[in-house]
């Protein structure tokens, strides 16, 4: 028998409103009505966990996790790396993250991608990673480029890798993106700016860390994430398996 | 322990099936593992398929979004290792998703209440702020007094309710409009 806790209430000034009417797609998409609460069951108390086994030995690589013929990516050699932890300041272990981002030059490996800068053929521009019993990941990439993109002006996205992230618990799923440090596009651009706390926004800016970067081989960018809180237990369950 | 302020969330933005779905997104060298591509094979139940589209405010279906679902066995069982967890992206072309899955079990809950079959349903795509928790229940397999349904003004209740057809259940997500799909706060 495994004991599921409850689940803290989501702190909405924490997060972009659904409608931000800046960021157009919003406006189509973003719901009307305010979602409606109930007190935490069974099925969002419990969630998808994964074992390190579903990973390949060059998932959290994106340097060669698509190269051909022993190649590497082009660009800035980066390494992201840092803690995954919950409200309550616990580490969460054994949690799937994963993250997609364009190339060195801006340009995702898409169809429906058409920006002008080239793709690169030893680049795919997906990873993942579990974390370790610390909470811990790190993944290895090329520093992705910003890039302009479709928002009724001459708008740019500020550097970055998006994030996706399982809890304990499926109510803790989250995705996320992460900017880097330094970046005057951050201030200019309506995505991140939807964010309504400035602190939030610092938060998901990865800082320069040369303590971890290697010398004459990768950077390192420090970024840590935390996960909604866990509230009282609040039942034993007949989870299978653990 | 300290309280930590959580990581606010992003919009997925309009690739998301490069990084969730990396197969479905034409990468030629996906994972050795495709996560979310087994809920029938994993879980003990009656076939069952769920189709749909995510629906906009002008009334166009949404192409680059994904579907996660989380659920149940036929007993009413959830497991670990990913079985329960399935994704379902929208069509690049036509925006429809395909759940194919086992039927769940009713969830009995901690008050000792039986919650009617349903998946849970979570939504992602380029314009989503924040991801859309909301649920699946089955038309022909559902209770009056389910203790989530019956919070709902009846008007709304259907949209959380999978028809069945002879194509199998049938459930459009609405993110506006007077359809509006209830989105839950959990
Ligand atoms: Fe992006």
């Amino acid at each position: 028998m495994s004991k599921l806790t409850d689940i803290a209430p989501r702190d909405f000034s924490l997060h972009p409103p659904r409608i931000a009417p800046d960021y157009r797609s919003s406006l189509s998409r973003g719901p009307i009505h305010k979602p409606i609460g109930f007190a935490t069951t069974m099925t969002e108390a419990t969630g998808p966990t994964f074992g390190h086994d579903v990973l390949g030995p060059n998932d959290h690589d994106l340097l060669i996790n698509h190269a051909v013929d022993g190649g590497s990516a082009i660009g800035p050699r980066i390494m992201v790396h840092g803690v995954l932890s919950d409200g309550d300041g616990r580490p969460v272990p054994n949690a799937l993250i994963e993250v997609w981002q364009a190339n060195a030059g801006g340009r995702y490996r898409h169809k429906k991608d058409a920006y002008l800068a080239p793709l690169d053929p030893n680049f795919g521009g997906c990873g993942r990673v579990i974390t370790g019993e610390d909470g811990s990941y790190s993944f290895r990439t090329v520093q992705p480029g910003a890039y302009p993109w479709p928002n009724g002006g001459n708008d740019w996205r500020p550097a970055h890798i998006h994030f996706s992230v399982f809890g304990m618990a499926f109510s803790q799923r989250l995705i996320t993106q992460m900017y880097f440090e330094g970046d005057p596009h951050i201030a200019l651009c309506p995505i991140a700016q939807s964010i309504p706390d400035a602190a939030a926004i610092d938060r998901l800016t990865a800082r320069l860390d040369m303590e971890a970067t290697v010398p004459m081989d990768i950077r390192a960018f420090r970024f840590d994430i935390v996960l909604r809180g866990r509230g009282a237990t609040l039942f034993e369950n007949q989870l299978e398996g653990t | 322990m300290a309280k930590l302020p959580e990581s606010a969330s992003q919009t997925s933005g309009p690739y998301v099936h490069i990084g969730c779905v990396p197969e479905f997104a034409g990468l030629e060298r996906g994972y050795q593992s495709q996560l979310g591509t087994s809920l029938r094979a994993d879980l003990m139940g009656d076939p069952i398929t769920v189709r749909g589209r995510i629906i906009d405010g002008m009334g166009d279906p949404v192409l680059d979004g994904l579907v996660e679902i989380w659920q149940p066995d036929g007993a009413g069982t959830f497991h670990t290792n990913g079985r329960g967890f399935g994704r379902a992206p929208s069509h690049a072309e036509t925006g429809e998703f395909v759940i194919e899955t086992v039927m769940p079990g009713a969830v009995i809950d901690q008050n000792g209440t039986l919650q009617s079959p349903h998946l849970a349903l979570w939504i992602v795509a380029r314009g989503i702020n924040v991801g859309l928790h909301t649920r699946a229940y089955f038309s022909d397999n559902v209770a009056d007094d389910d203790p989530i349904l019956s919070m709902i003004e009846p008007t709304r209740r259907t949209t959380l309710i999978a028809q069945k057809g002879s194509n199998g259940y049938q459930l459009d997500i609405h993110l506006q409009g007077e359809n509006e799909t209830v989105f839950f706060d959990v």
